[in-house]
């Protein structure tokens, strides 16, 4: 991987506008002003490295990284997938962490109310550092939908949060995958403030016969997409 | 250019917390909380407190966002194989990287780590990035230190800044119990709002 060239800009049509009147929270939190065009300087083509004795192995197992008494309700599943950039290039050696709402669609947060049970045997949340080739793994449950205060009788569809780190923090990406024929993607607030349906599209993982383990659980694979690098190589610190 | 369309950004959501901050959602999870404390004893340089509280458009105080941090150390280095500037070698001791969440009764995120040095042109800085319910694509901007003027006026960024805005990334500097704590409020819409940055 060349750490030296710049990174290519982001590509403003690839994301949601910051306001997007569909998902109410950000009427008063979208910037008005544009956001301020920069080359990439050495703040931005670094970022923060993190090391495989950082975490325990357990750490991607959501089934079993808070399991108290037994094993947590649900739907076991499997969901990998690669991390790669905008030139089709594995980004190794990064850390990815998840998370969400467990099978009843009920977040283990203090600050969540909706009356679905919490579940005693799940947490909620894994990391993993991507290996060689830019994969990732993670062992959890498939979540619940839940409804959210937006429009009246919103509901989200089952989905999974995000978080990756590239090589340089202007990489740094938070997104959430959905699941292949779930038909609340459709009617998604969330999803609906983007225009571009492929770009939604790119959101919603797939379900991988062959990944799947017989008799334990199905697998559903979703690859992740960074930034790319530019064609210009980045220039001292200017 | 790109061969691959990138994967779009969603938002954080309000329970972001459970992710990245376990405790602040209100429980213990993993033995190692990424990005808690960024300093050892080991670390050089002036220990100093970056904190600050993040207004909406109705300047209401956004409690459940999540601010991270990227630094260079007390010398101006980056931690990180990209960065290739002569001098000495980055500090062991730092990785010029934390996050925290916004205090859901008083708004209030903040850093205890240390005053980073000039890197190149560039004047002390940090960065922050800003995530939470609301913004689909995570806020990322810098922090310039309010007594580094003579630095400041030479910073190639700040230079790009209409000099109007300027103020907003700016963060004035007191003692509290003898720590220089850095004061860095964000406005995410509206009268001062904060100069945002496409990096």
């Amino acid at each position: 991987m060349d750490l030296d060239l710049e990174f290519a800009p982001r590509d403003a049509a690839a994301h949601p506008p910051a306001l997007a009147p569909i998902y109410r929270s950000t009427l008063l939190r979208a910037p008005r002003q544009p956001l301020l065009s920069l080359r990439s300087t050495l703040t931005e083509i670094t970022g923060p490295i993190f090391g495989e004795s950082e975490l325990d192995p357990i750490d991607a197992d959501l089934t079993r990284n808070h399991a108290r008494d037994g094993d947590p309700i649900g739907e076991r599943i499997t969901l990998h997938g690669r991390v790669l950039d905008g030139d089709a290039r594995a980004v190794p050696g990064v850390l990815v962490e998840i998370w969400q709402a467990n099978a009843g669609g009920r977040y283990r947060h203090t600050n969540d109310s909706f009356t679905a049970a919490i579940d005693p045997n799940f947490g909620g949340c894994g990391r993993v550092i991507t290996d060689a080739e830019g994969r990732y793994r993670f062992r959890t449950i498939r979540p619940g939908p839940y409804p959210f205060p937006n429009r009246e009788n919103d509901w989200r569809p089952a989905h999974i949060h995000y978080s990756v780190f590239g090589q340089g923090f202007s990489q740094r990406l938070i997104t959430q995958s959905y699941f292949e024929g779930d038909p609340l993607i459709a009617r998604d607030a969330i999803l609906g403030t983007m225009p571009d349906v492929a770009a939604r599209q790119r959101l919603v993982a797939t379900l991988d016969m062959e990944a799947s383990a017989p008799f334990e659980a199905l697998a559903w694979r979703f690859d992740i997409v960074l930034r790319g690098r530019g064609a210009s190589r980045f220039e001292s610190v200017a | 250019m790109s061969k691959l369309p990138e994967t779009p950004s969603q938002t954080a959501g309000p329970y972001v917390h459970i992710g990245l901050i376990p405790r602040q959602a209100g429980f213990d999870i993993f033995e190692n909380n990424l990005g808690a404390a960024m300093l050892t004893p080991e670390t050089k340089g002036e220990r100093i407190r970056i904190e600050g509280r993040i207004f909406d458009g109705a300047d209401a105080l956004v409690r459940d966002a999540l601010v991270e941090i990227w630094q260079a150390d007390a010398g101006g280095r980056f931690a990180h194989p990209a960065d290739r500037q002569n001098g000495p070698p980055p500090d062991p001791h730092f990785r010029g990287w934390g996050r925290s969440g916004t205090d859901f009764a008083t708004g209030v995120w903040g850093f205890d780590t240390i005053k980073p040095g000039r890197v190149g042109p560039m004047a002390p800085h940090a960065s922050l990035w800003i995530v939470a319910r609301g913004i689909n694509t995570g806020l990322a901007t810098r922090v310039y230190f309010a007594d580094e003027d003579a630095a400041n006026a030479e910073d190639p960024v700040l230079r790009m800044v209409e000099p109007a805005r300027r103020f907003t990334l700016i963060a004035p500097r007191a003692l509290r119990g003898g720590i220089p704590v850095y004061s860095f409020d964000i406005r995410l819409q509206g009268d001062g709002e904060t100069v945002f940055l496409d990096v």
